[in-house]
């Protein structure tokens, strides 16, 4: 509690001995009002005070006026222990809302402590501890155990394990060593690293993630711009309804007017939106929280309202289900007789040892792999890049064409396609073939597990666009079971298929998931674009509007479930704040409710709408039924 | 020019959302956000002229809500 809130609290507990001491008091007449104005100026002189001085200002409509008036009202009308409850009842609500809000302010700020306080700054042989942001791309810093990454950067000296927890919700550490690349935010579990700064504080990567959640709250959600316009109208509305009721039903009715002005206080003291003007941002703000802890960064709560209404999910093949690594995944000599599977496999990687290619360097890792020898360049004597074809290389003496069909076709050998699905590579020695290698895409671990997640979470559709070849595409969407398939597109294709997919939509979102590196267009064409694997791609954290720090496809689904969970528990706030003031308002135009049920509507609400709001923060773990 | 201060006393939800209204109206304020969660305050405004919008933000916040201060570095 802070200061200010301690002392609030003595006031209310002397405030509230004095007015029982008022209520026992055998008093009448003046001196009763007398005992009574005593814990009401102690409980209630600062909101008078405020209510005049806001009065000065020309804000009429403040809470503090209205509390004010209300409360005034009732020592008018001769209640006066109504009058010092409901300014009591007031404050107590007040200071346990201040209290709710601020607990939960800390724990959203705790969430996202991945801020470092510091950097130990390599300067002249010395070690000096420096603001994060005083730190040049360049300069050497030290990262003891312990500490947190400040800033980006390329590890110089060292080995340790690093905890991404905070960034990515991972629990298993990342090892790293010299040469490897380290993000801010990150702990560093155990040894000493020297690191070379690569980027500066506000352009690494945990100065985004904490700009891009900060901001996410002025992206607002169509509930909360609801509540923002209803806040606007609904005061004035009730304070003139107050009005109408004093004034109205005593003219024609004729007298009661003690009756209906008392009625109409009621109307005041619950003329504050405040339960929806806190607790809808604050819902909206916990989940975005929450999920930032999981790994998921969601940039607004508008996203998340899309989010929970997703029924159409498509998916970038690689390096989105697949992982954009190409492997040798078959190697099939054409007599194994007289080439074995290591002498057909030695044979392509000698050929392609000048090639950079993703398929040439697949097939010599998988030589280094499965035979486990350096390739000796002194075999090599000529090579000869075909484009478009592949290579053909004089090795040992004997001309070896390695490459496409086309190049077999060209050179005359005898090939025949493959079964296996993936890029087929074939071999020829002196214009015999010999064999091919398949080379192909691995599936990420897990993905099919995640889809079929996602349909749980009510998705009917999953579709998945790709660049590669029909076959592929297809073998690839009917190993994972995925609903549609579009195979052999150009980038600019992809935008063109969405936009078709988009039209065929009735009420439900699309989302579009890619790896933000080339399909910036396409994430922003979706109703939502989900950019994965995005620990320090500024392309994806830019382009899309959900942001996966890690490329787990897992964590789609998780997403979906907490922005339907912070929706559903924004609505039930909505619902619950206007049921409850909407009944208290019905109840009391008819004297049926009294001054105490109408504070308890005003901050009794919004104490507990704070607290349901608060259960946006937690994110499950592990994912589960809910 | 864009620049976040914070503020300090923000106690009502309504009166963040009054005090948002309020700058926003302010001749020379771009945009403006002011949060009550975050406790902070963020103008969008003329950058030649952003002190002088800045004491007009400072009194029209007085006004609003004359317990919150804004601390400006």
């Amino acid at each position: 509690m802070t200061k200010k809130q301690k002392k609030m609290l003595a006031r209310i507990l002397v405030s509230g001995v004095l007015f029982a001491i008022a209520e026992l008091l055998p008093f009448e007449g003046v001196l009763k009002l007398a005992a009574f104005l005593i814990p009401y100026g102690i409980i209630g002189w600062d909101v008078l005070w405020k209510a005049v001085r806001n009065i000065r200002n020309g804000q009429i409509f403040d809470e503090n006026f209205l509390m004010a008036l209300a409360t005034v009202g009732a020592f008018g009308t001769g209640e006066f222990a109504e009058g010092v409850a409901v300014m009591l009842f007031y404050q107590v609500g007040e200071l346990f809302q201040g209290y709710a809000v601020g607990r939960s302010r800390q724990s959203i700020a705790s969430l996202m402590d991945i801020r470092p306080d510091y950097a130990n700054l390599e300067r002249a042989g010395e070690i000096e501890e420096v603001d994060p942001d005083e730190v040049a791309i360049g300069d050497i810093i030290v990262v003891k155990a312990g500490e947190k990454v400040p800033l980006d950067g390329v590890v110089v000296e060292g080995t340790s394990s690093l905890d991404t927890a905070a960034l990515t919700g991972e629990s298993l550490p990342r090892d790293v060593k010299a040469g490897d690349d380290v993000i801010s935010g990150c702990i560093n579990q155990s040894g000493l690293l020297r690191v070379k700064v690569t980027k500066e504080f506000g352009e690494s990567t945990v100065a985004k993630i904490l700009d891009l959640v900060e901001n996410s709250s002025s992206k607002k959600a169509k509930a909360e711009n609801f509540i923002t316009k209803f806040a606007r109208y609904y005061t004035p509305a009730v304070v003139i309804g107050a009005v109408l009721l004093a004034v109205i039903p005593p003219i024609v009715l004729g007298g009661g007017w003690t009756n209906w002005i008392h009625r109409a206080l009621i109307f005041l003291v619950i003329s504050c939106p405040c339960a929806l003007v806190i607790s809808v941002p604050l819902g909206f703000f916990g989940g975005i929280g929450g999920a930032s802890r999981a790994g998921i960064l969601v940039k607004g709560g508008n996203y998340m309202e899309v989010l929970a209404g997703v029924d159409t999910v498509v998916f970038d093949k690689t390096g989105t289900l697949t992982k954009g690594v190409f492997r040798v995944t078959s190697i099939h000599p054409e007599h194994e007789e007289s080439c074995t599977k290591e002498q057909l496999l030695e044979l392509a990687a000698y050929a392609e040892q000048y090639s950079n290619h993703p398929i040439s360097r697949s097939i010599k890792d998988a030589y280094r792999e499965m035979c486990g020898a350096e390739i000796d360049r002194s075999r090599i004597e000529q090579v000869e890049e075909v484009s478009g074809h592949g290579v053909r290389a004089t090795i040992d003496g004997r001309t070896v064409c390695v490459g496409n069909d086309k190049l077999m076709k060209e050179i005359g050998a005898d090939w025949h396609p493959c079964h296996n699905t993936g890029t087929t590579i074939h071999v020829a020695v002196e214009g015999v073939y010999i064999g091919h290698l398949v080379i192909s895409d691995e599936v990420k671990p897990g993905v099919k597990e995640a889809l079929a997640a996602l349909k749980a979470q009510g998705v009917k559709k999953t579709v998945m666009l790709t660049g590669d070849a029909k076959a592929v595409g297809e073998h690839v969407a009917k190993e994972l079971g995925l609903d549609e398939v579009h195979a052999e597109l150009l980038p600019g294709d992809k935008v063109n298929q969405v936009e078709k997919l988009l039209a065929e939509q009735n009420r439900g979102k699309l989302a579009f998931v890619g790896d933000g590196i080339n399909d910036a267009p396409v994430l922003s064409r979706a109703d939502i674009g989900i950019a994965m694997g995005a620990m320090g791609s500024d392309a994806a954290i830019e382009a899309a509007d959900v942001v996966l720090m890690d490329d787990k496809v897992e964590k789609i689904a998780l997403a979906m479930q907490i922005s339907r969970k912070t929706l559903r528990i924004v609505r039930q706030n909505i619902v619950f704040a206007l049921g409850v003031k909407g009944l208290i308002l019905i109840l009391g135009a008819f004297g049926m409710a009294n001054m105490w049920e109408a504070v308890f509507a005003d901050v009794g609400v919004a104490v507990i709408a704070i607290l349901n709001s608060m259960r946006t923060l937690k994110v499950k773990e592990k994912q589960g039924k809910e | 020019m864009k620049k976040v201060f914070k503020l300090k006393d923000l106690d009502c939800a309504n009166c963040a959302q009054k005090m948002e209204d309020a700058i926003k109206k302010l001749d020379g304020v771009e945009d403006a956000t002011v949060s009550f969660l975050m406790q902070k305050m963020t103008i969008v405004a003329d950058e030649a002229r952003f002190d002088a919008i800045m004491k007009d933000v400072v009194k029209v916040c007085k006004k609003v809500e004359p317990d919150c201060e804004i601390i400006i570095k």
